[in-house]
């Protein structure tokens, strides 16, 4: 297990050093010239050289990129052009926003996700699991925004039970910001409940067909505590590998969402950045986005080595 | 080696041609089949068809203004209502497939290409090239590909049909990439692969011509998943104010310019948001089906 660890740490650790590179070479080297793409073609050539040496953009790539990713271990992750501060002192708060609508939505859509999956796979073949499947295909194919659209419609203007943005007045009350950020998350449980419903789908019919499932059922076991006991444990083991993927998205991929809903996290700080052609912001919010990325992998991967005993006992390495 | 003996039934002209076609037969049965696939293609077709006869379809002009009373929620000489600049919107609608149609497939191929290209060189070779590659995949599959497009979208400091198409080609060439290398990785260690070597054929044609047919209905597969990938982000972007821009009919295009104003005028948002809901979901019942087909 220690060497398990060990090894996967490690692995992150690259891909998080090839991610920067990435990131850098794409940011900093696509564009040609820095200063002439921040400020457009109609600025003085003086004016562009003296934000390229404001930047540094003017200095060989490999010192510009040791002195970025040097910043970025020690948390300096450079200045936002647009605000003049720190871009951790946006990326912060952005960050924190963002963990709480996916931390509500997480909760939303979970539950009921594994729920519809383990229904679909009890009934695999029959009109329940055709219906659930196909509601689930449509429901992760729609782009997040359209969704969105539709529930703000139904539940915000239609029906009026909801508040259309998630961005709450400063010092409201806990229900209050729930009640704001329901919407958003119900969008994100739509879209992601027919990822994690399949999977969940496919782990209980290869469950349910195999032999120790019909062992039990032939010792004349109750359905029910087959499900319980033999079939749920090892169904639901691919499905932790598909949810952590999908806490990925919602900490990064969320940036329509956030957009429509005008709520400020880190998506809709990075759309801002973009727009304001604010690369140093850009490339550090980018950057945080893939770290969290890995880092919920990372704990994805670990915990499903610990619920799993032939990763856990070092059968399969 | 003792299927150096007896030559692995590489694939020969003659019966191999038909028993291909047969499979392709029986395939295009078994889609036929899926009620769900049939009205998914329907839906496609109808969108292609409105793309492609444009004017035909439209019962006024989508781009330029017309003499209709501004904002005017559904009537019955319009139906879906008219925008802000006195356009019928249903014309603006049935116009607006026109974009997603062209630019989805562009970029979709354009990934598939260099995707099939550098999974082969990279299943096929394998050593340092592919250990190097597949790190750099991996990191690269970090980021959500909205915020990898949104990052090169800036870069790049301009967002047309033609940067998007490249774009979505580009960041879909490493997740094809790596279906493909994973094929290929199983492909290479077959008898027909040995025996192709052994008589001396020269890598781009084991590759090309040996092994390409042989994962060619994973390519395809993976194309008609990616294409539905393709419309989703694309639309994204769209939305989020990259891509083609006013007076372009395109759906996304027009929910970027008209959703502040959703409430009240929310017949200018709803139904080209009805339309890339259809468009989206319909491509993935069908590729969902091929997927099927093909996986049997």
């Amino acid at each position: 297990m220690a060497r398990f660890l060990l090894k996967r740490i490690g692995l992150g650790l690259v891909t998080l050093f090839l991610l920067s590179i990435i990131v850098f070479s794409v940011a900093m080297i696509l564009p040609g010239n820095v200063g002439r793409s921040v400020l457009g073609g109609f600025a003085t050539q003086e004016s562009v050289d003296a934000l390229n040496e404001e930047l540094g953009a003017n200095r060989p790539m490999v010192v510009q990129y040791l002195d970025w990713a040097g910043g970025a271990i020690q948390g300096d992750l450079g200045t936002s052009l647009t605000s003049q501060v720190p871009a951790w002192d946006l990326l912060g708060p952005a960050l924190s926003n963002s963990f709480k609508l996916a931390f509500v939505a997480f909760i939303l859509c979970v539950p009921l996700s594994i729920l519809g999956g383990v229904i679909s796979g009890l009934r695999y073949g029959r009109a329940t699991d055709r219906s659930i499947t196909i509601a689930g295909i449509s429901f992760s194919a729609m782009p997040d925004f359209v969704t969105g659209i539709f529930l703000i419609l139904v539940f915000g203007i239609w029906l009026g039970w909801l508040p259309v943005t998630a961005q709450w007045d400063d010092g409201a009350s806990i229900p209050t910001q729930l009640q704001h950020l329901l919407l958003p998350a119900l969008t994100l449980t739509i879209v992601l409940f027919g990822y994690i419903a399949r999977i969940t789908r496919a782990g209980m019919i290869e469950a349910l067909d195999s032999d120790y499932a019909r062992t039990a059922y032939l010792k004349g076991l109750p359905s029910d505590v087959v499900v319980r006991r033999h079939v749920l444990r090892n169904a639901l083991l691919p499905t932790i590998a598909v949810v952590a993927v999908q806490i990925g998205y919602l900490f990064g991929g969320l940036v329509a969402v956030e957009f429509l809903f005008n709520y400020r996290g880190i998506g809709a700080l990075i759309l801002d950045a973009a727009k304001a052609k604010d690369l140093p912001l850009l490339t550090s919010g980018v950057l945080v986005i893939g770290t969290v990325y890995l880092v919920v992998t990372l704990i994805a991967d670990i915990l499903y080595a610990v619920l799993n005993p032939r990763i856990r006992l070092g059968a399969a390495e | 080696m003792t299927s150096l003996a007896t030559p692995a039934p590489s694939p020969a002209p003659g019966p191999a041609r038909s028993e291909s076609r047969t499979a392709r037969s029986e395939r295009l049965r078994l889609l036929l089949r899926s009620p769900t696939v049939v009205i998914g293609a329907i839906v496609v077709a109808f969108w292609v068809f409105c793309a492609i006869f444009t004017d035909l379809v439209t019962p006024y002009n989508p781009i330029f203004d017309n003499e209709f009373p501004l904002s005017e929620p559904p009537t019955r000489d319009h139906p879906f209502g008219t925008d802000t600049n006195g356009r019928d919107v249903l014309s603006r609608v049935l116009a607006g497939s026109r974009d997603i149609l062209v630019i989805a497939p562009a970029a979709t191929l354009i990934g598939t290409v260099l995707g099939t290209t550098i999974g082969l060189l990279s299943g096929y070779f394998r050593g340092l090239f592919d250990d190097v590659l597949s790190r750099f995949v991996d990191a690269a599959l970090a980021l959500p590909l909205i915020v990898t497009a949104i990052l090169i979208v800036t870069a790049v400091g301009q967002s047309g049909r033609r940067e998007v198409i490249l774009i979505i080609g580009l960041i879909f060439t490493p997740v094809i990439s790596r279906t493909v290398r994973a094929a290929v990785l199983g492909e290479t260690e077959l008898d027909y692969v040995q025996a192709a070597r052994l008589r001396g054929e020269r890598a781009p044609y084991v590759m090309f011509a040996e092994i390409l047919p042989n994962v060619f209905s994973l390519v395809v597969v993976e194309f008609t998943v990616r294409l539905g990938y393709a419309i989703f982000a694309i639309a994204t972007l769209g939305f989020l104010g990259f891509g083609v821009g006013p007076p372009s009919p395109d759906w996304a295009a027009q929910i970027n310019q008209y959703w502040t104003l959703i409430d009240p005028y929310w017949w200018m948002t709803f139904f080209p948001a009805l339309a890339i809901a259809s468009l989206v979901v319909c491509v993935n019942l069908v590729a969902d089906g091929i997927r099927e087909v093909y996986e049997r």
